[in-house]
């Protein structure tokens, strides 16, 4: 009963959650944090501070690496992700790359409704077709490369081929977006372009986005999370933290010492 | 000074390498010339007649006895070396089962073709006797069961590089959209590194080709075109090594027309694969 | 638009680790050759590997026939293939490491050239010729001028086949060095040849050691050329104008004679042993070298 409670007011809940690359040694240590639907979460920090490394834990992309060890609850609408099949977590949360990964050998297209095929979902060539255009349409992708279906991903801009790869994350409808450093690897148009992107996507998914950027922090954000060394030190509303953090660790952080 | 007949003896050595090839080349024609102004190019490789009595050559049913045996053994060979192309490049990558089972398949390519022939021999040929392929147990068949095995490490270590360089970040994009392993396998990996595959299969195959000394033990040594696989023929290679010791005049000169034929084939073999690997590290 | 997204996970699954299962199958099916050939040759080769294997000649048909006759091991060893494979192994390796060094030294140095890739390309080229087909050249190149078979035709075509190997290895463990250590060498007043010989090739030698001595075990029981250019000896000959035995061509005349045939699973045993040593060793040389 508490838990559907719950899960009306948070979508995805953090419990305790640590992350191990070797044994004894956490890279990201008891970690606690709720997080409302369709908002925009960042999660900040010096390099190395573990912030991909939780956010890779949402998904189970560390269960690839059997000697990655995490551990805790991590609840998706209520339900422990860890007791779910992985390979559906990862359908429920898309995940969007530091650097654009199309895949070289398939098409715009055939990229986009990978996520059916690689899960063997059969679809008429009507449904393709809709979910195609709907999809490339939400990346604002649609216009540009409606003409050129058949050219491989590769072909594309790099702020393109990471449209596509947002496009191909939520054509399988998610319910979460998971965003590591997407424009880390991009120029600053193309960084605007994801960035408007973010906030019109807000409306449909759950966003949780780690930058080291703390100014796209700022404008894309409704609340952010501060880890370092592997610690969740804070989390609040974007506005707060930005203004008057809590902890001085983050202060220092913001103004600059590290980072 | 010095440095100038350093330089001077690098690049003669270089030069002795072009000598070289061009000594190969030129051996193999200037003695193949005969034969082939006597039975003319085309008549020599569509010719099925071999008669030392009649002094008449000529050499399909060794370009048959050898394209079927090599292609054979490819076949073969491709459901084990890809396995093992997997299994260290994908599955284990980097992993310490991984270097075990890659250095016994490279071990594999360390024994001598003539030991090849002998466990052939001894240890195969009965089996195939008593599943009743035929006979004596030699042929096709055999042949190219034992050549299946000689060149797997050469097509599973190569291939196993290509499917490791597939790089990790399109392997984590698929499986981010829910796929198993298999599914990552099939639509990224392969896909990805499909042409560096293939390049380590046609580079194997080369391999196939020219191998003598097993073939020779064991695919029966008759100068028929084989039929089918349970039938006995001769490769290219095989016949030149069973005579070339007692081989004079124009039969001597068929059997070098065969060595430049076989030359020819690996050559534009391996000029294949290599155009094919140089299109993937682009 | 909001189809049911439906999926048959564990169908999935089940295939998933199928496939998984017939890699692993496949994988270790194809190390079982491997076992089976060294089973065999120890199984039916062990009696006759004695010291008597390294310290008489191979016994004639005749002599052979009588031990057989009269239930005895068959009398005789291999020691004139040994000398003979030791002496082709050291012409093959006098001819072909100086040239293969130079060569792959100069290939390291000028990497981008047209000659280079002339010649990268020509090694390559070598190195796909089947062996049968270099024994038949060499037997035009040397047996035939000098109207004997002989052990410097053997090693001629064993040192043709050694070479694209040792420039291959040799460019590959000279470019693998960082640049700054040839600048290094030259800034501290070295000439080129100096540097080159004193600082790049002590530095490289790892690789060129492994790479020769691989060269070496994959010719080592090379038969078909040798057949046409060592020809073979019954007795042990140390002249390299003359026919000379090897291990190999030794196995191939046991296979041949039905008196000798109980002698071929000892030496192949023992061709194997060294081969595969041989192999072994370069490699954990060459595994120790990249560490460091």
């Amino acid at each position: 009963m508490i838990n559907n409670n719950m899960a009306r007011d948070y979508l995805l809940q953090l419990k305790n959650v640590s992350v191990s690359y070797v044994r004894g040694k956490y890279a990201v240590d008891k970690v606690d944090a709720d997080i409302k639907a369709n908002t925009v979460t960042a999660i900040m920090g010096p390099s190395g501070c573990g912030k991909s490394t939780l956010l890779r834990a949402i998904n189970r992309m560390h269960d690839l690496y059997p000697e990655i060890e995490t551990t805790g609850e991590i609840l998706l609408k209520g339900e422990n992700i860890f007791h779910m099949n992985p390979m559906k977590v990862r359908r429920l949360a898309g995940m969007v790359f530091q650097r654009p990964n199309p895949f070289p050998t398939m098409s715009i297209y055939d990229n986009v409704i990978a996520g059916y095929k690689l899960n063997g979902i059969p679809l008429t060539k009507k449904e393709k077709d809709e979910i195609v255009e709907s999809s490339l349409r939400s990346v604002a992708l649609w216009d540009e490369v409606k003409d050129s279906m058949t050219k491989k991903g590769t072909f594309l801009s790099g702020g393109q081929q990471q449209r596509l790869c947002i496009a191909r994350a939520i054509a399988l409808k998610p319910e979460v977006l998971l965003m590591d450093e997407p424009t880390s690897a991009l120029d600053p148009i193309s960084t605007n372009r994801i960035e408007e992107l973010i906030l019109e996507l807000k409306e449909h998914y759950t966003i949780v986005i780690v930058t080291h950027n703390m100014s796209q922090a700022a404008r894309i954000s409704d609340n952010s999370m501060f880890m370092y060394l592997g610690e969740l030190v804070e989390y609040d509303s974007t506005r707060q933290m930005f203004t008057k953090p809590k902890d001085k660790r983050t202060e220092e952080y913001l103004t600059g010492v590290f980072g | 000074m010095k440095d100038k007949i350093f330089k001077i003896l690098l690049l003669s050595a270089s030069c002795l390498i072009l000598l070289l090839t061009a000594g190969v080349i030129y051996a193999l024609i200037s003695q193949s010339i005969s034969a082939f102004s006597e039975f003319g190019f085309f008549g020599f490789i569509s010719s099925g007649e071999w008669d030392s009595q009649n002094d008449v050559y000529g050499a399909l049913p060794f370009i048959t006895g050898t394209l079927m045996t090599a292609v054979l053994a490819l076949l073969f060979c491709i459901p084990f070396s890809l396995s093992v192309a997997l299994f260290n490049g994908e599955y284990f990558r980097g992993r310490k089962i991984a270097t075990v089972v890659s250095s016994v398949v490279d071990l594999l390519a360390g024994i001598p073709s003539i030991v090849f022939g002998l466990w052939g021999f001894y240890v195969l040929r009965p089996v195939l006797i008593d599943m009743g392929v035929n006979a004596q147990g030699f042929g096709v068949l055999l042949a190219s069961i034992v050549l299946a095995i000689m060149i797997i490490a050469y097509a599973s270590s190569l291939s196993t590089e290509f499917i490791s360089m597939v790089p990790n970040e399109l392997k984590e994009g698929a499986y981010s959209l829910g796929a198993t392993n298999l599914e990552v396998i099939r639509s990224v990996s392969l896909p990805t590194a499909w042409s560096g595959i293939f390049a380590s299969y046609i580079l194997a195959l080369g391999r196939a080709l020219g191998e003598t000394m097993a073939v020779t033990m064991l695919i029966g040594n008759t100068n028929n075109i084989p039929q089918s696989l349970a039938d006995t023929g001769n490769t290219m290679a095989s016949l030149i090594a069973n005579q070339f010791g007692e081989a004079s005049g124009l039969k001597l000169s068929s059997l070098m027309a065969l060595g430049l034929l076989l030359f020819l084939i690996t050559a534009a073999i391996n000029f294949v694969a290599k155009n094919v690997m140089k299109f993937v590290s682009r | 638009m909001t189809k049911k997204i439906h999926t048959k996970t564990e169908y999935r699954k089940a295939k998933d680790k199928l496939f998984f299962g017939i890699v692993c199958l496949f994988s270790a099916l194809t190390m079982i050759p491997l076992f089976l050939i060294i089973w065999e040759l120890l199984k039916r080769g062990y009696k006759q590997f004695n010291l008597d294997l390294f310290t008489k000649i191979a016994p004639t048909s005749m002599d052979a026939m009588f031990a057989k006759m009269s239930g005895d091991a068959i009398p005789g060893g291999i020691l004139n293939g040994l000398t003979g494979t030791l002496l082709m192994l050291v012409l093959a390796t006098i001819m072909a490491i100086p040239v293969g060094i130079l060569t792959g030294i100069y290939l390291a140095e000028k990497p981008k050239g047209k000659f280079s890739s002339i010649i990268r390309n020509l090694s390559d080229l070598l190195q796909g010729i089947p062996s049968i087909v270099i024994g038949v050249i060499v037997y035009f190149w040397v047996v035939k001028p000098m109207y004997s078979f002989s052990a410097l035709a053997g090693g001629v075509a064993l040192a043709i086949m050694m070479l694209p190997m040792i420039i291959r290895s040799t460019e590959e463990s000279v470019k693998m060095l960082p640049a700054s250590l040839k600048e290094a060498g030259l800034a501290l007043g070295g000439s080129y040849t100096t540097v080159i010989l004193r600082v790049l090739l002590p530095s490289a030698f790892g690789g060129l050691f492994t790479g020769s001595l691989l060269a070496v075990s994959r010719v080592m029981g090379e038969t078909a050329p040798l057949l046409v250019t060592a020809l073979g000896a019954s007795a042990i000959n140390w002249d390299i104008t003359q026919p000379t035995s090897a291990v190999p061509l030794l196995i191939w005349e046991f296979y041949n004679d039905p008196n000798l045939s109980s002698l071929i699973w000892a030496t192949s045993l023992l061709l194997l042993l060294i081969v595969l040593g041989t192999n072994l060793i370069a490699k954990s040389i060459s595994r120790k070298w990249k560490i460091q």
